[in-house]
């Protein structure tokens, strides 16, 4: 169990994590997901202990990260891929860690088998690929037997098998009764993974819903319309209680459907000349919610990364 | 991935996650985090190697100025007292230092300290674990290279002019001294690698206060400076690890304790930040 109360953290005139109050259930998976920047990575280390809030709480299975007795028992995280130092085997890593909670030799094998680096145990770790940092982090993160799971990113650097295990993994570490808190910035991994999902932004919360409540609202409905007086049509769906967006020549319509577009079009004595229904996808529907809040995005006039906050005064001017 | 097929087929209960062989309690106690941290020293391969190299530094050091110091005719006074060929401590001080700094500094560049974190959330017990671990490494390592860079410059001497025996007096807290020197300033390197986190920060700090400061207040010709010089870390530690002493040295046991006090305020400034800042 994850709780997040008001949780809050600034860097200097950046606000990384905006307000944030969620609770992570045992039992299942709950996806993290936000673009880069959206202050995933800090929410996170918060709940280890790594970073200190700047106001408001999280508690890790009721208490704060810092008091807990038994830590590796009671959170296992993986919050960066390279949290190992390169000169170290994979064994003589985990042993470290192990032996801060008098872990022993056999609790290691075991999890290096899990992870399936069991043959590449006393290689040193520079030498892995991106795909064996990760295993040796999930590793280290189930060392402890955890109750509750922390991992930043865990799908990144996986080649397709790699994703399949974790997954499975996964679920099966929720279906123990573990607390699996996951984060992503790819929405169709999350869908498949996750049964519960948290969207944050710009470091706010957007979603906290169950999966399927989520891909029922992402199937969103909209019609594609021309029409001989643009204009006067978008005035009279918008009237009909239709959300109207206009480019040029063309609109979408949302809330309508295409017959009663027509049927109206029809009465006003307006020419429609394309009636097309569209259905949103899941990642179209992501990107749309998250698209407000993306921290970097690319300018379309000369190509340059600008970042939103510097362009808007509401936002990170302290 | 022998786990993965077992794990992936339809319908099966996963069960992923074996419980751990025995009972575990899981409780971090500072006994733990030393064992973890004196697993992380040897576990890198570098560790011993500086330590080995600086011992072998030492050594040759006294077999060296040994040879050149048959005839004490026309030599400085620092070469032929009981401290004369422990001067390889230049040399070590710098490696030594050098590790300390690396040792912490190490594990922030590579990341391995948020893992560390992450298992020991309340950090100190880090902090004092590596303290601990390092300091009986190294001062069993150096007071042993001392000891041996002594008798082997001894060896050289002897039939040419009059040797010292470690019961001679003070010879036996020079040569134990000079170990703990070097430990101290390998102590130093820690705290200022706590303090920096960034190796070459550190170590540009590091050797600012052992090498430049010295050197900075030379050009000072007031007795302010040469006063002042005889209480940074390498003038007090010079107060209990060499022979020769100037009008501004302190006793023996007052460089000890100047030279402790100054590693003492680098781990609590240490211990400070490391609480206050995030990993």
């Amino acid at each position: 169990m994850i709780e997040a109360r008001s949780l809050t953290k600034r860097y200097g005139a950046k606000l990384a994590v905006d307000d944030l109050t969620f609770s992570v259930r045992p039992g299942i998976v709950t996806g993290f997901l936000g673009p880069n920047g959206a202050g995933k990575s800090t929410t996170m280390r918060m709940m280890v202990g790594l970073d200190r809030p700047t106001s408001g709480s999280v508690r890790v299975n009721g208490r704060a990260p810092h008091a807990h007795a038994a830590p590796l028992h009671e959170v296992g995280a993986l919050l960066e891929a390279r949290a190992v130092h390169p000169g170290r085997s994979a064994r003589n890593h985990l042993r470290a860690l192990a032996l801060t909670s008098g872990i022993g030799r056999s609790r290691v094998d075991q999890v290096l088998q899990l992870v399936g680096l069991a043959d590449v145990a006393d290689k040193r770790v520079g030498s892995f690929s991106l795909g064996m940092g990760q295993r040796l982090g999930v590793a280290a993160a189930l060392l402890g037997d955890p109750a509750t799971l922390i991992l930043d990113e865990p799908i990144n650097g996986l080649d397709l098998d790699g994703i399949r295990w974790i997954r499975s993994l996964l679920k099966g570490l929720a279906a123990e009764g573990r607390t699996v808190f996951l984060s992503s910035h790819l929405m169709a991994e999350m869908a498949v993974t996750a049964d519960h999902v948290i969207v944050v932004g710009r470091g706010r919360l957007l979603r906290d819903q169950p999966m399927t409540e989520f891909i029922d609202d992402a199937r969103v409905e909209t019609v594609r319309v021309r029409a001989s007086a643009i204009g006067p049509l978008a005035r009279l769906l918008e009237g009909a209680g239709a959300a109207v967006e206009v480019d040029g020549e063309v609109m979408t319509v949302e809330g309508l459907s295409s017959d009663r577009i027509g049927t109206l079009a029809a009465g006003a004595q307006i020419v429609v000349l394309e009636l097309s229904p569209q259905s949103a996808s899941l990642e179209d529907a992501y990107l749309a919610l998250t698209r407000e809040s993306v921290d970097f995005r690319v300018d379309d006039h000369d190509g340059r990364v600008v970042r939103d906050a510097d362009l808007s005064d509401d936002e990170g001017a302290a | 991935m022998s786990g993965t097929t077992r794990m992936s087929g339809p319908g099966t209960r996963p069960g992923p996650m074996p419980s751990p062989a025995g009972r575990v309690d899981g409780q971090v106690t500072l006994p733990r985090v030393v064992a973890s941290e004196w697993s992380k020293l040897w576990s890198l391969r570098s560790t011993p190697l500086v330590i080995l190299v600086a011992m072998l530094a030492m050594v040759a050091f006294g077999a060296i100025i040994g040879h050149n110091t048959r005839h004490p005719g026309g030599l400085d006074p620092e070469d032929v007292v009981a401290s004369g060929p422990l001067q390889g401590y230049y040399l070590g001080q710098l490696l030594v230092g050098s590790l300390g700094v690396l040792v912490v500094s190490g594990e922030y560049s590579s990341g391995m300290i948020r893992a560390t974190f992450a298992a020991v959330p309340r950090r100190l017990p880090v902090l004092v674990a590596k303290l601990l671990v390092f300091a009986v490494v190294v001062m069993i390592a150096m007071v042993a290279a001392a000891v041996a860079a002594f008798f082997v410059a001894q060896a050289f001497l002897s039939g040419y002019r009059p040797t010292y025996s470690l019961s001679d007096p003070d010879v036996l807290r020079v040569v134990v001294g000079t170990g703990v020197y070097l430990t101290l300033i390998g102590l130093l390197g820690g705290a200022i690698g706590w303090i920096v986190r960034s190796t070459p920060g550190a170590l540009v700090m590091l050797f600012g206060v052992i090498l430049v400061l010295p050197v900075l207040l030379l050009l000072f010709h007031g007795a302010w400076a040469q006063h002042a010089s005889a209480w940074l870390p390498t003038g007090a530690g010079a107060a209990f690890s060499t022979s020769l002493r100037t009008p501004d040295s302190l006793a023996p046991w007052t460089g000890l304790a100047v030279m402790v006090a100054w590693v003492v305020a680098a781990y609590g400034i240490a211990a400070v930040l490391l609480h206050r800042r995030d990993a």
